[in-house]
């Protein structure tokens, strides 16, 4: 019907022009459509309804309302380890926005003026981005070895015996190592986009400001950083979405279970532990209560995207 | 003068700290891996004395990472060429078809950049034992091609836009057809953009440990960084094989890397920063 009134073409048949060009357009489309719908959106989708059914297996067919959410929020069994896991993560989130994208802003403002090695140094900082996030954490265990590894054996070379500890296996230590060790991996992410950023401020308006007696210092909060906050936003989302995620580096360097006792157990790890793998001694995988659990991440991704979005526009309301 | 000095002398301070520690555990990962256990533990930064490459002969017999690379290269190889297939195809049409259907469907697939299709892996591991793909590589791919869906559609349907809008027009008043067009003239010039997805994807794919770990248990279908995960596991006191192992799954990528770091940045950058 709709092709009759918006062509208004008087041969409006089935296979007019019009008609054919859009079935030529869906053929381009369909295939990718196809594949996203199955794999990816369909899946998201439907795990918000499984979310809603329990049962033990793969096929969790009693319908139980909001039970598993009930369950997420008031029952002690499940209380304490789901915020424990949604404050660990808004921790890990956090060192990554502080160290990560602090290091990488101050990594840009070094590589934006011009010198010799530049591009070396640009290569070395982003070269861990590379590594499987697995091989990094592993590494890095062997590494922060309390016995054996090279970050103790360098403070005990230093006379400083008293700060070689057991890097990982201290409760408070656990976790803000882990997001170190993950900062190290990505700081080249950030870099390159705020290098990015800084290569596109005018270097007239810079040499303006310079002549008039402004430090570098003042040049960088009043203009610089002005002109990148778009920047900011998109490295926030991103380290923002990425570390919401966050599970390999965990899963390498403090187990499934984000150990000691926990300290280091993010959503998606205890995702995995729930929904997956089952949790220990049962091994059976709760998938109702996993799902539950991957829409509360969902839930909280989306608001944060939704208020990026929005702070984004607010911003720049004659951008769309 | 002098202060341009002082602040470039303070720009290569802080850039040499940097880097060695960048550098420093990559390089005791490579040099430890061809020590003995003994030489680690008594002089863990220097050059071998005692060159042994037991560690990789080790993990490459029990481990049969033969196996675990071969595996890896057909997964990451086939779903490559899906992703630029499928995503330029559909591409294509989101930059050239002007209607609501175009616009809505381009703003769905984008969506998926901000939202890890990792959490819809319940319903995953369903979908793949109904399709009886559990426990071997192809369960992998399908969710690896719908992955890299959104970075496809974003970086070359962006790039289609930014051609000439003549050369389209010039092309069709020679009676060309759609298919043509794309085939014979987008194809070809979307090479770089098709690098960068490619670059993009390759390293998702290639460490990817997420999906392997939740859909294979067998050792026929492991992939490097399953089986990373397990050797390392078994290997943990043994760290002339455990560096060994980590070092093989890494060396792959990182020489590609040296040869291609340009392009391996543009790439993995490539969701956030345009072109």
């Amino acid at each position: 019907m709709s092709q009759m009134i918006s062509s208004g073409k008087r041969n409006a048949g089935l296979f007019n022009n019009e008609n054919r060009r859009k079935i030529t357009w869906m053929l381009f489309l369909l295939p990718a459509l196809i594949i996203y719908l199955t794999f990816m959106a369909g899946p998201l989708f439907d795990s918000l309804r499984l979310s809603l059914y329990t049962g033990e297996g793969y096929n969790p067919t009693k319908f139980v309302g909001l039970t598993n959410y009930i369950d997420l929020f008031t029952n002690p069994l499940w209380r304490g380890k789901f915020f424990g896991a949604v404050l660990h993560t808004c921790i890990f989130f956090a060192i990554h926005m502080i160290v990560q994208n602090s290091l990488g802003l101050l990594f840009a403002n070094l590589l934006a003026s011009d010198f010799k090695g530049r591009d070396v140094y640009r290569t070395i900082i982003f070269a861990p981005a590379t590594l499987s996030v697995l091989v990094t954490g592993f590494l890095w265990t062997l590494i922060l070895n309390p016995q054996w590894g090279a970050v103790n054996k360098i403070l005990i070379a230093m006379d400083l015996k008293s700060l070689a500890l057991p890097w990982l296996g201290r409760k408070e230590l656990a976790l803000p190592i882990i997001a170190l060790v993950s900062s190290w991996q990505w700081v080249g992410m950030p870099t390159v986009m705020f290098l990015a950023g800084l290569m596109g401020i005018s270097e007239e308006l810079l040499e303006a400001a310079r002549i008039d007696g402004a430090s570098e210092w003042a040049i960088f909060w009043k203009i610089k950083f002005p002109l990148l906050k778009p920047v900011v936003g998109i490295v926030a989302i991103l380290t923002f979405v990425d570390n919401f995620n966050a599970f390999d580096v965990i899963y390498a360097m403090a187990g499934a279970k984000g150990e000691p006792a926990y300290s280091a157990d993010l959503l998606a790890t205890l995702f995995y532990r729930t929904g997956i793998a089952g949790e220990h001694p049962v091994g059976i995988p709760n998938m109702g209560m996993g799902a539950a659990i991957a829409t509360m991440t969902f839930i909280i991704l989306m608001a944060g995207v939704l208020l990026w979005l929005y702070l984004s526009r607010r911003q720049s309301p004659d951008e769309s | 003068m002098r202060r341009i000095k002082l602040s470039q002398i303070l720009t290569y301070f802080l850039l040499t700290i940097w880097s060695v520690i960048v550098l420093f555990p990559i390089w005791t990962l490579l040099v430890n891996s061809v020590k003995p256990q003994k030489e680690i533990f008594r002089d863990p930064f220097g050059f071998p004395k005692n060159f042994t490459l037991d560690g990789y002969k080790a993990a490459w017999s029990t481990g049969r990472f033969d196996l675990y690379f071969t595996n890896t290269l057909i997964v990451t190889i086939i779903s490559l060429t899906l992703i630029l297939l499928v995503g330029s195809m559909a591409a294509y049409a989101l930059a050239k078809w002007k209607s609501k259907a175009s616009n809505f469907l381009y703003v769905f697939f984008i969506a998926g950049l901000m939202i890890p299709i990792r959490l819809g892996t319940i319903d995953l591991v369903r979908l793949i034992k109904t399709l009886n793909l559990q426990d071997t590589i192809w369960s992998l791919i399908p969710v690896y091609v719908a992955m890299g869906m959104p970075i496809a559609t974003f970086v070359l349907t962006a790039f289609i836009k930014e051609l000439p809008n003549e050369m389209f027009d010039a092309a069709k008043v020679d009676g060309a057809s759609e298919w043509q067009i794309y085939s014979s003239i987008v194809l070809p010039l979307m090479r770089p953009a098709l690098a960068t997805v490619a670059i993009f994807n390759m390293i998702k794919i290639w460490n990817d440990f997420w999906f392997p770990l939740v859909f294979i248990r067998s050792e026929e279908s492991r992939t490097v960084a399953l089986g990373v995960s397990l050797l390392f596991g078994q290997y943990r006191t043994d760290w002339t094989r455990a560096l060994a192992v980590l070092s093989m799954a890494a060396i792959p990528l990182l020489i590609l890397y040296v040869l291609l770091s340009r392009e391996f940045i543009k790439g993995l950058t490539a969701g956030a920063v345009k072109g």
